[in-house]
């Protein structure tokens, strides 16, 4: 009876760890890839893109990656994680130092397929954060911001804007500007 | 048996969504829209026919008192396979039902299976039962999909016809609810004919 259950576990777990093994690398390569796509399409074209580099706001430790033209910095990316409806919704976040957004770009989310989930399909929630501009608040409607929600999908909308406003406060924190305070968009916010 | 009809029960007879109502966790879960309910299906149907094929061979030579542990070490095995291999190869499906992927270890369609057909028959007629019943759970979740898709956000695998967003609710919760019970309704008052 031990010996049969041992035996089976023991031939799953080698041809699982050979599958592993085997899938890492593509696993690995496609997620590199997504990540070069979403910086790619987060940020003006023609910059010269550095390593990933790592800052601190607000206790929280962010990647970056700066994108130069001439050597001056032309616009940020930044990786923001936030707790949407799901899980984790983690964004690439394109900003110009003076603190406009130029593009964003969902890296994964776990939220609600057909609902929340349509935070990097619905064309009307995603093209409004092309040039968001700092004269504008970072708050969804809801919540006296000017941010459109996703219809029925207020608790990703908030995480989602809050994400963006977590990527705009770290540059405008390396160009000394004011930073706006970032609002509970879930209570649960730690990882 | 015939060869045929362990394929063709799975799809009417007994179908697993409207006439066993096992599995309804996947179910009500993935069947936001069409492609997700196939998606979904296909991949169910992957695990059951392997995890069918292997059970009906181990299940000679395992002991009475451990067969449900043997089974599900099978079973969760098959699962974390297609999951790995869906997150490398096909990085797209697995965004939208990588949720749901882990779960497929914990539908009863496939412990059911397992327990009542392949423990009890070969392998050749128990990937037969497992072809049957994954093509009566792909068509079922399919057809979820496609009613909930139309009613919710009036398109048919991603391809839209109406403006707007649609009756929202058939997209959430309660609308799963309500499309799987009006559908069990029509398919065993045509079952029955």
């Amino acid at each position: 009876m031990v010996l049969c259950l041992t035996a089976v576990c023991l031939v799953c777990a080698a041809l699982l760890g050979g599958v592993y093994l085997l899938t890492a690398a593509p696993i690995e390569a496609g997620a590199q890839k997504a990540l070069n796509a979403s910086i790619s399409a987060v940020l003006p074209e023609g910059g010269e893109l550095s390593e990933a580099l790592s800052a601190e706001a607000d206790g929280v430790s962010f990647q970056y990656y700066e994108s130069r033209k001439d050597s001056l910095v032309q616009a940020y990316a930044v990786k923001s994680t936030t707790g949407g409806f799901g899980g984790p919704l983690t964004l690439m976040v394109g900003v110009l130092p003076d603190g406009t957004v130029y593009n964003t770009s969902v890296l994964s989310h776990s939220e609600t397929p057909g609902l929340g989930a349509k935070c990097d399909q619905d064309e009307n929630f995603m093209k409004q954060w092309r040039g968001f501009g700092p004269e504008k608040k970072l708050a969804v409607r809801k919540d006296g911001g000017d941010v459109d929600a996703i219809t029925a999908s207020t608790i990703t909308s908030r995480a989602y804007t809050k994400a963006v406003l977590q990527a705009v406060n770290l540059v405008r924190g390396f160009s000394g500007m004011p930073v706006d305070a970032v609002s509970g968009a879930t209570k649960k916010t730690e990882e | 048996m015939s060869k045929f009809s362990l394929i063709t029960k799975g799809l009417i007879k007994e179908n697993p969504t409207f006439v066993l109502v096992l599995g309804m966790c996947p179910t009500l879960a993935t069947t936001t829209s069409a492609m997700n309910g196939l998606e979904m299906g296909l991949a169910t149907m992957f695990v059951l026919i392997l995890s069918n094929i292997v059970i009906s061979l181990l299940a000679p030579v395992v002991p009475d008192k451990v067969h449900i542990p043997v089974y599900i070490v099978v079973i969760a095995t098959f699962v974390t396979l297609l999951q790995l291999l869906m997150q490398a190869y096909v990085p797209d499906v697995y965004a939208t039902l990588g949720l749901f992927i882990p779960l497929i270890v914990v539908n009863c369609i496939i412990l059911g299976r397992a327990e009542a057909f392949a423990g009890k028959n070969g392998p050749l007629d128990s990937a037969l039962d497992g072809i049957g019943i994954g093509i009566g759970f792909t068509l079922s979740l399919t057809v979820i999909g496609i009613v909930r898709e139309i009613l919710g956000s009036g398109s048919v695998f991603g391809w839209k016809f109406l403006a707007g967003d649609g009756i929202l609710a058939f997209v959430m919760a309660p609308g799963a609810f309500l499309v799987l019970g009006y559908l069990m309704v029509l398919f065993n008052k045509l079952a029955k004919k």
